[in-house]
């Protein structure tokens, strides 16, 4: 059930997000202030917050819709 | 995956959206300021809005023509959604009113169009619940969903154009023009307008799926 393309998609995208945030944080302790998240006025760490809430209701929205195929698959199968 | 193409393109729209709606340069406008940028998240949920009640409105003809209950559906979901959209427009559109004209209402003639289409809608559901017959329900309903949509494009496109307001988008025929974007703004505008439409059919989908599941739940018992 969890193999699909767009399964993958996600889980590839938040890896890539958890990535970047990490190299992010590197650069912090070697360098202080001069990473890009906290370049203009920190406008990026708002941006990074809607993107986490939005992927959040992404994939709140795309496991409801899973569901309602499931409980579609079973009375069918009825 | 193959059906569901244009959920993953409200997605990477929306982010996309999202990104560059906070990152690229806007003009540097007299009281805006910032607050430009909600252009691409308060407007476009106006224009979602108007889009899904067009197809509830569609819907409704098509329940006329046809007599499927399954029309109605669409109607009925199609409004629920759109509401949903016009709250979060009226909202989010008070919010900005506060930091750009002073007050969280202004008596305008758009923000008055978008607060009485937003009654002529909720007496639509209220004629839904008034009725206990379902067709007699479907039928009358469609009748006034046309109706008020016709509404919806008077108090929200027409009358706004006839008077002066403090709204952008009011008084002659502005197009996009008053809305003081530049060609950047337009590269997020545009894309966000399909973004947040997609994204509400989605949701309306997800409940008309929902309530054809109720009815063949309740056709077997």
């Amino acid at each position: 059930m969890y193999k699909s393309g767009l399964y993958r998609f996600i889980c590839s995208a938040v890896l890539l997000l958890m990535h970047f945030i990490a190299e992010a944080q590197e650069s912090v302790n070697k360098i202080g202030m001069a990473d890009a998240m906290r370049e203009s006025g920190k406008i990026y760490v708002v941006v990074g917050v809607l993107l986490i809430i939005f992927l959040g209701f992404i994939a709140f929205l795309i496991m409801t819709d899973r569901k309602i195929s499931k409980l579609e698959k079973e009375i069918k199968a009825k | 995956m193959k059906n569901n193409w244009w959920k993953i393109l409200s997605v990477i729209l929306l982010i996309y959206v999202i990104i560059a709606g906070f990152l690229i340069d806007v003009p540097a406008l007299p009281i805006l300021h910032e607050t430009i940028r909600n252009l691409f998240f308060h407007v476009t949920m106006w224009f979602a809005m108007m889009i899904i009640m067009l197809s509830s409105m569609v819907s409704s003809i098509k329940f006329l023509s046809k007599f499927k209950m399954s029309a109605d559906v669409w109607a009925v979901e199609s409004a629920n959604t759109g509401m949903f959209f016009g709250t979060l427009g009226l909202l989010t559109g008070m919010l900005w009113a506060n930091y750009t004209w002073g007050d969280w209402w202004v008596n305008d003639p758009k923000l008055n169009g978008a607060a009485a289409t937003m009654l002529i809608y909720l007496a639509y559901f209220v004629l839904r619940g008034s009725m206990d017959d379902e067709e007699k329900k479907a039928k009358i309903s469609a009748i006034y969903n046309i109706f008020a949509f016709t509404m919806l494009i008077v108090f929200l496109v027409i009358l706004p154009r006839m008077t002066d307001s403090l709204h952008p988008g009011s008084g002659g025929n502005p197009g996009f023009s008053t809305y003081d974007i530049d060609d950047n703004m337009r590269l997020v505008f545009y894309p966000a307008i399909i973004g947040w439409t997609l994204m509400g059919v989605w949701i309306l989908q997800i409940r008309v799926r929902t309530r054809f599941l109720r009815m063949k739940i309740n056709a077997n018992v």
